[in-house]
């Protein structure tokens, strides 16, 4: 198993998921996008970063490059996909998951730590964490906002395809612990299938011992849970 | 084949929050400007070659949907004139 991350020109958290994943023992290559997706491709990151210098919309253009058609393809065969903060909005942007993510309610770049609350814990992204668990993870965005209207929103919240959000250390919600501005805090959404999912806090920020906390780890395993159909 | 600029306009929808027109509205009362609201908006002129305007009028909407608006968020419209 071999877990693709897909670097495009302006990724800069691509090697930081290389490395997250290598911990854990879980194989990842980076793949340039205009190389195609490896045959032997058994999962795909998108990463983070400012691909394309976040030109139009962040998101916009590596969502339209031709390696996401693969992609897209891959998703909806099976292959689990995890996009990570410039890799939620391409997610949203190339239509894997609902939603936008938009300018910050504060229009500033925020880089700070956060706390999730997790939604599900029946999806492989959450095997590793009980529902209700609270976990802290950083964001670092310009433009997370989630933005859906609000009839999808309700069918969203319906379908249980929340999987992540902001909170406090209790894991109470409301827009006092809103970094961002989210609709109803959400941080980070599931497609239509479970094994594709989209969040703007970076896992793979906190899942080397020796930087910190590592409640990023069960994200990232969610390739390794997806494996073995949990 | 006849030459047009479509003039393609976008902007949030109605009710999405629009950080950056807050600020930008709030630096302009900071200069002393009186105000009651400010919306921003993107637009994209585009040169075409196309055999009617409505022929122009539906290629440059066609780049509006899969491309320069995100509906999920924007409305967008779309002027032609011969340039």
């Amino acid at each position: 198993m071999t877990v693709s991350i897909i670097r495009f020109g302006g990724s800069n958290c691509d090697r930081d998921a290389e490395r997250a994943l290598e911990h854990l023992g879980i194989d990842a290559e980076i793949v340039w996008h205009e190389d195609g997706l490896p045959e032997e491709t058994s999962g795909i990151v998108l990463p983070g970063g400012f691909s394309y210098g976040d030109y139009l919309r962040a998101g916009a253009m590596a969502a339209r490059s031709p390696i996401m058609a693969d992609v897209r393809e891959a998703a909806a065969a099976g292959t689990p996909v995890l996009g990570v903060c410039n890799g939620a909005q391409i997610g949203c942007e190339s239509g894997l998951t609902e939603g936008a993510f938009t300018t910050n309610e504060s229009a500033r770049f925020q880089c700070e730590h956060v706390y999730l609350r997790v939604e599900r814990d029946d999806t492989p992204w959450t095997a590793a964490y009980d529902e209700g668990d609270v976990i802290e993870i950083p964001i670092a965005h310009g433009e997370g906002r989630y933005e859906i209207d609000d009839e999808r929103l309700a069918e969203l919240e319906d379908e249980d395809r929340v999987l992540f959000r902001y909170c406090d250390e209790n894991g109470d919600t409301g827009p006092d612990v809103n970094p961002n501005g989210s609709k109803h805090n959400i941080a980070g959404v599931l497609g239509d299938r479970e094994t594709v999912a989209v969040l703007m806090p970076h896992p793979e920020r906190v899942t080397l011992p020796d930087v910190g906390p590592t409640d990023g780890q069960g994200v990232l395993r969610g390739f390794e849970a997806a494996e073995n159909g949990a | 084949m006849t030459a047009y600029t479509a003039t393609v306009t976008v902007r949030l929808k109605h009710g999405v929050l629009d950080p950056e027109a807050e600020t930008t509205q709030q630096a302009l009362e900071r200069l002393g400007f009186e105000l009651e609201d400010l919306r921003s908006a993107d637009r994209f002129e585009i040169d075409i070659e196309a055999e009617s305007a409505e022929s122009a009028h539906e290629r440059a909407s066609e780049m509006a949907e899969r491309l320069l608006a995100n509906p999920t968020i924007h409305d967008y419209d779309v002027e032609v004139d011969e340039r």
